[in-house]
């Protein structure tokens, strides 16, 4: 039975090319590798040499740099590439995007800010599902680079279970509702010209209870109360309060008690992303161990000599190709359409559970310099830490899989 | 962790900041009445951390700073930030220095 489940597993990941199934073939094709090398070329020499003028924890770059690599980037007609295309995005389908992201995130602020942003951003993925009003106030501005906006979930008294966990109320006044509670751990809210506050609007319905609203910052009732410093020493997190926020209805986006409802095909989208993000980060770690392997001597011979280094290096390619055929995987059943949740749950796991793997026995492998700030070797190891708690927990990722697994929601 | 550097202002010497710690950080200056003037940090990049950077403030305090007090951080992005964010709440405005170049994308906050 449990082979007979496998062996489905692999049928449904193969790709469809519309000539026969091929197994398994993520070889590139011309155009793919023409896109990826162009990226790859773009990082090696606008990126990487940029980045060694800033700040070893930096993670943005001047606005006329910024400006500059983005006209590049639109130059290379690769400007928005994850937005759709029907809202001015350049229509490269989800596996090449997945080969451009682990281009991209191959230079010490990749896994977070994978080229400081110059290929644009397709905002919140929420924001799609939103009305046409909602779309012209606070997507398409966020598309022009005009407006940023934060994702508002997380509560002091938990995120992983935000259907029990969320506390911050909404009620009802006329054609506002009034917003009363907190969050923490909020990225981009400080910056931020509106939100998407989740807020409890029905006590007694648990997860059927909530619902989502647009909240505009320069609200009165609006607070950011403090920076929350995590790992990630580039950038803070922080905590809100909303004291008696006002939200006029036309702000509810999608529907009341529906808060959870929205966009879940996108947010499920966004953890194959996530996991090249630490697959890109992985090799390029890997590559530095290889070549330091190679160069470094001790006791007369190259640390690549070593079978105890070479079982490091084999294991970071283990990691490293597992993770990425997962990941692929993933990114071709989402773009054939089918579903996809477990495999990008899988995906998202995998990376980077692999990628903070493979980011330490990098740094084992450099010694005494792979700690050092002189490397990105020590910022990709406190950055890859989050990514098991980030975009859902790891753990959570396993629930989503068990569910796929058994068939049930089971308590 | 206080919010805001409340430690005892030591004067900017030479002669001080060389017995300065080579710590990565963040410092704040202020002038013979107190006034801020700048915040800044030491980051990944700084020869000998705090002690280089306000060493070399030291040399040509900016803005007629006379004082400083340090904190030994090595989230200093992030600490810098906050630190600005804070007395741009409380004054309303950023220190002289950093007002001459505000960091890129600097939020706001709005501390109790």
């Amino acid at each position: 039975m449990a082979l007979e489940g496998a062996t489905q597993q692999i049928r449904i990941a193969v790709i469809d090319d519309g000539e026969g199934v091929d197994p398994m073939d993520f070889e590139p094709n011309e155009e793919q590798k023409l896109i990826v090398e162009q990226v790859r070329r773009f990082v090696h020499e606008e990126i990487i040499p940029l980045e060694a003028t800033l700040d070893p924890d930096a993670s943005e770059i001047e606005p006329e740099d910024f400006a500059r690599l983005s006209d590049k980037v639109k130059a290379m007609g690769l400007w928005g590439l994850d937005v759709p295309i029907e809202y001015g995005g350049p229509g490269v389908d989800l596996v090449t995007r997945t080969l451009i992201a682990f281009e991209m995130a191959q230079h010490r602020a990749g896994l977070y800010v994978p080229c400081y942003g110059v290929f644009g951003t397709m905002g919140l993925a929420q924001l799609y599902e939103a009305t046409e009003d909602q779309k012209e106030r606070y997507l398409k501005p966020v598309l022009r680079g005009e407006k940023k906006g934060f994702f508002g979930l997380t509560e002091p008294s938990g995120g992983s279970d935000p259907a029990r966990a969320i506390q911050t109320r909404a009620v009802k006044d006329g054609n506002d509702w009034v917003i009363n509670g907190s969050k923490v751990y909020i990225s981009g809210a400080d910056k931020a010209q509106f939100g998407l506050v989740f807020a409890r609007t029905d006590k007694d319905a648990g997860r059927g209870g909530v619902t989502c609203f647009i909240v505009d910052t320069d609200m009165p009732g609006f607070h950011v109360r403090r920076v929350v410093h995590t790992l990630r020493s580039s950038h803070y997190a922080t905590e809100l309060a909303f004291e008696d926020l006002r939200v006029p209805q036309e702000n509810v986006l999608g529907e009341v008690n529906r808060g959870f409802a929205i966009a879940n095909d996108r947010l499920t989208r966004q953890r194959i992303p996530y996991a090249a993000a630490c697959i890109g980060v992985a090799i390029k770690a890997q590559e530095m161990a290889i070549e330091y392997a190679k160069q470094r001597e001790t006791f007369g011979a190259p640390l690549a000599s070593r079978q105890m280094i070479q079982g490091m290096i084999i294991d970071n390619e283990l990691d490293i190709r597992t993770s990425s055929l997962m990941t692929l995987a993933a990114a071709a059943k989402a773009e054939r359409g089918e579903p996809f949740r477990m495999e990008a749950g899988m995906a998202k796991l995998l990376a980077s559970e692999a990628g903070g793997r493979v980011v330490d026995r990098s740094m084992q492998v450099h010694g005494g310099i792979g700690m050092t700030k002189d490397l990105p070797l020590e910022r990709w190891y406190r950055e890859m830490r989050i990514r098991r708690v980030g975009e859902g927990p790891n753990e959570v990722q396993r629930l989503i899989i068990a569910r796929d697994l058994l068939g049930g929601n089971f308590k | 962790m206080a919010i805001r550097l409340t430690k005892a202002w030591t004067a900017l010497t030479v002669e001080n900041a060389t017995a300065l710690p080579g710590q990565l950080g963040v410092y704040e200056l202020a002038d013979g009445d107190g006034q801020t003037v700048a915040f800044g940090f030491a980051g990944g990049r700084a020869l000998f951390g705090l002690r280089s950077e306000l060493t070399t403030l030291a040399e040509a305090p900016p803005h007629g700073a006379t004082q400083y007090r340090v904190e030994v951080n090595s989230q200093y992005q992030t600490r810098f930030r906050e630190l600005l964010m804070v007395y741009q709440a409380d004054h309303g405005e950023l220190p002289a220095v950093n007002a001459e170049k505000p960091p890129i994308g600097l939020g706001r906050l709005s501390p109790l």
